[in-house]
């Protein structure tokens, strides 16, 4: 069944999380992502799963993990200082191959920064806050009713992958209110870690691969499961063995990178081949949308790429959709992290203008709009 | 004589293990193994995690579910499983400084959480895989390679901090003594809620080399003649204490344990 609600953001993260399967929570208090802290201590219990207020945001996202390795979808929601002190159990995560959602609504940073306050500016934490060569996914919403759909494809990709999946929400998001359309679990397409069919005897954890990812047991299961943040072996033993270490770093980030085109794709508004394109991501892209919208209707031929897959960044697409460009604005409230990932892609700097804004608000569709009239001019 | 019931536990065939001759943490593990064998605990329903350090090794050389996370983090992770897997015997394997230093905020919660775990401290009073550096339950004054003039800070009971945060059993014991340290091993096993097993440990490369202890005899004689039953220490004057510590169990108790107060808070 679908129902329509009036939900802020982070409600619609928590609903969808619970009917994406997840049954446990393990969070610690933090504006701006208290609010799934709170509705999850309500509707876990509800549900027969586990919430748990730990003692911070390193044990927080550790006991997600154990939980997950327990078999049970699990999540944490966090914001930039939280998001920072979980960075090193994220690279674990990444390293023993641990489904687990972490929602991380972006405030004002850095530091304490404005705690209240909206910011994009996550963008390169959340890819690189844990320090080794690995890969994980990230998803950015740019509506209430995305923030449901993308925490349930979060969940979906983490069980699919093995690997932390982080939704990249923000202050605006998070409080606002929309219509959302909720899906129920019956009409969802829900995917479930794979497990361990073969004998018990002489089982390795990470010996068989499907698609790059690991078929592993869950504590507590018949076959008996051995996780490590050392180098491992496929029996899950360490190593220090320099080949085992090239071969098992190599296959963390193969396993997501050579599968984009799993992972959400941009959605690409208004005209096609259009000289003046638009790339945004999150509530920004709502006011780009609205500002591409408008030049268009005045006779310009403007188009709009919205990110949803921010992290591994979405090359392929990005340079098909904008390769016949003659400018690209780049509108995110930061210093220009997605810019810079135009630059990697080989776009040229003096082709890409940045819009941005660092004052804790929103960029509006006027300010887009003004670039945009600028570069036409 | 134990049978050989306990090697069901260990990876035989990954032994020689990475310690140093003399370590205690190939002690400790086979008194382990030998309570797992004594109580038959079924290796599917067994996980040994463990910190980061030397005595983090030990999950290589298991035969159970082992699980090795980051530095200091062991007993909020292994909370995380009980919650979802409570019918699974958890049991982590931390060093001194694992556990009270980077990870004492974990200790002292899930001590007071009373999750069901029974956490084994060996306590080789230092950072052997870094160097010998001090942790905090270095003694007071002892050398090590960041105390070469003597450790100029206090040490701390963690026995005594579990008991004041909610465990409900503690134990203190040495490696000297074997049997006494497998019996309770079993014993906390046996229990509900959060059980502390403490061992102390020797460490000839580091510790006992700074210290100038003397070889892996003369360190076992100093365990078994510093270390007095906790009867005989609560007997001496306050001077003497000085000069000892004491062994025994320090706490034994039934109050409820986490997964009860989650499932009772529910109604």
């Amino acid at each position: 069944m679908t129902i329509k609600k009036l939900l802020t953001g982070n409600d619609a993260c928590t609903y969808a999380a619970i009917n994406a399967g997840a049954r446990f929570f393990a969070g610690y208090p933090i504006t701006p992502a208290t609010e799934i802290v709170e509705l999850c201590s309500e509707l876990m219990p509800v549900y027969n799963g586990n919430f748990i207020q730990m003692e911070d945001e390193i044990a927080s996202i550790a006991a997600v993990i154990g939980a997950s390795l327990g078999g049970a979808k699990a999540f944490t929601a966090t914001s930039g200082p939280g998001l920072a002190l979980m960075s090193e159990n994220i690279g674990f995560a990444a390293m023993a191959e641990v489904p687990c959602v972490i929602i991380n609504v972006q405030r004002y940073g850095p530091s304490t920064g404005i705690a209240t306050k909206f910011s994009q500016s996550d963008v390169m934490a959340v890819r690189w806050g844990s320090p080794g060569d690995h890969s994980l996914i990230v998803l950015a919403p740019s509506s209430v009713q995305d923030s449901y759909d993308l925490t349930v494809e979060a969940f979906n990709l983490s069980e699919r992958f093995r690997t932390p999946v982080i939704l990249l929400s923000d202050a605006a998001l998070a409080h606002v209110r929309e219509k959302v359309e909720i899906r129920e679990p019956g009409e969802l397409n829900l995917y479930q870690r794979e497990k361990p069919s073969g004998p018990v005897n002489g089982y390795l954890p990470y010996g068989t691969l499907h698609n790059n990812v690991p078929v592993m047991s869950n504590f507590g299961d018949e076959h008996i499961l051995r996780v490590t943040g050392l180098v491992h072996q496929e029996s899950g033993y360490s190593s220090d063995n320099s080949q085992i270490a090239e071969e098992l770093v190599q296959r963390l980030a193969r396993k997501i990178d050579n599968y984009q085109e799993e992972l959400p794709a941009p959605f690409f508004y208004g005209r096609q081949a259009a000289d003046l394109i638009v790339v945004s991501f999150g509530i920004s892209a709502r006011a780009s949308l609205e500002a591409v919208n408008t030049v268009n209707s005045e006779g310009f031929k403007a188009g709009m790429l919205e990110l949803r897959t921010i992290w591994p960044f979405p090359r392929k697409k990005v340079k098909e959709l904008c390769s016949g460009a003659k400018k690209i604005l780049v509108v995110e409230a930061n210093h220009g992290q997605v810019r810079e990932q135009l630059i990697s892609c080989g776009f040229p700097p003096e082709k890409l203008r940045g819009v941005n804004k660092q004052n804790a608000e929103v960029i509006t569709p006027s300010e887009v709009l003004l670039a945009l009239k600028e570069e036409n001019s | 004589m134990p049978s050989d019931d306990y090697k069901q536990y260990v990876a035989m065939d990954r032994l020689p293990s990475i310690w140093c001759p003399g370590c205690g943490n190939g002690v400790a593990l086979k008194a382990l193994a030998l309570a797992f064998a004594e109580l038959e605990m079924p290796p599917d329903k067994t996980l040994l995690a463990n910190g980061i350090g030397c005595s983090g090794r030990v999950g290589d050389y298991v035969r159970c579910h082992r699980f090795h996370g980051t530095h200091g983090r062991t007993l909020a992770f292994v909370t995380g499983i009980k919650l979802v897997r409570p019918e699974i015997k958890a049991v982590c394997l931390l060093g001194d400084g694992d556990c009270s230093a980077i990870g004492m905020s974990h200790f002292v919660h899930s001590a007071r959480r009373n999750v069901d775990i029974v956490t084994i401290v060996i306590n080789n009073y230092n950072y052997g895989m870094t160097g010998g550096q001090f942790s905090p339950l270095s003694p007071y004054n002892v050398i090590t390679s960041t105390s070469r003039s003597g450790k100029a800070e206090p040490d701390i009971d963690i026995c005594k901090l579990a008991d004041l945060a909610g465990a409900n059993y503690v134990f203190r014991t040495t490696i000297y003594h074997v049997v006494e340290m497998k019996n309770y091993i079993k014993e906390a096993l046996g229990k509900k809620g959060f059980s502390l097993v403490e061992i102390v440990s020797p460490c000839p490369t580091y510790y006992a080399r700074y210290n100038k202890i003397g070889n892996i005899i003369k360190q076992l004689e100093w365990l078994k003649d510093k270390f007095i039953p906790i009867e005989e220490y609560n007997q001496m004057k306050d001077a003497e204490k000085e000069n000892f510590f004491w062994r025994g169990r320090l706490t034994n108790r039934d109050l409820p344990d986490l997964y009860q107060h989650t499932r009772r808070s529910r109604g």
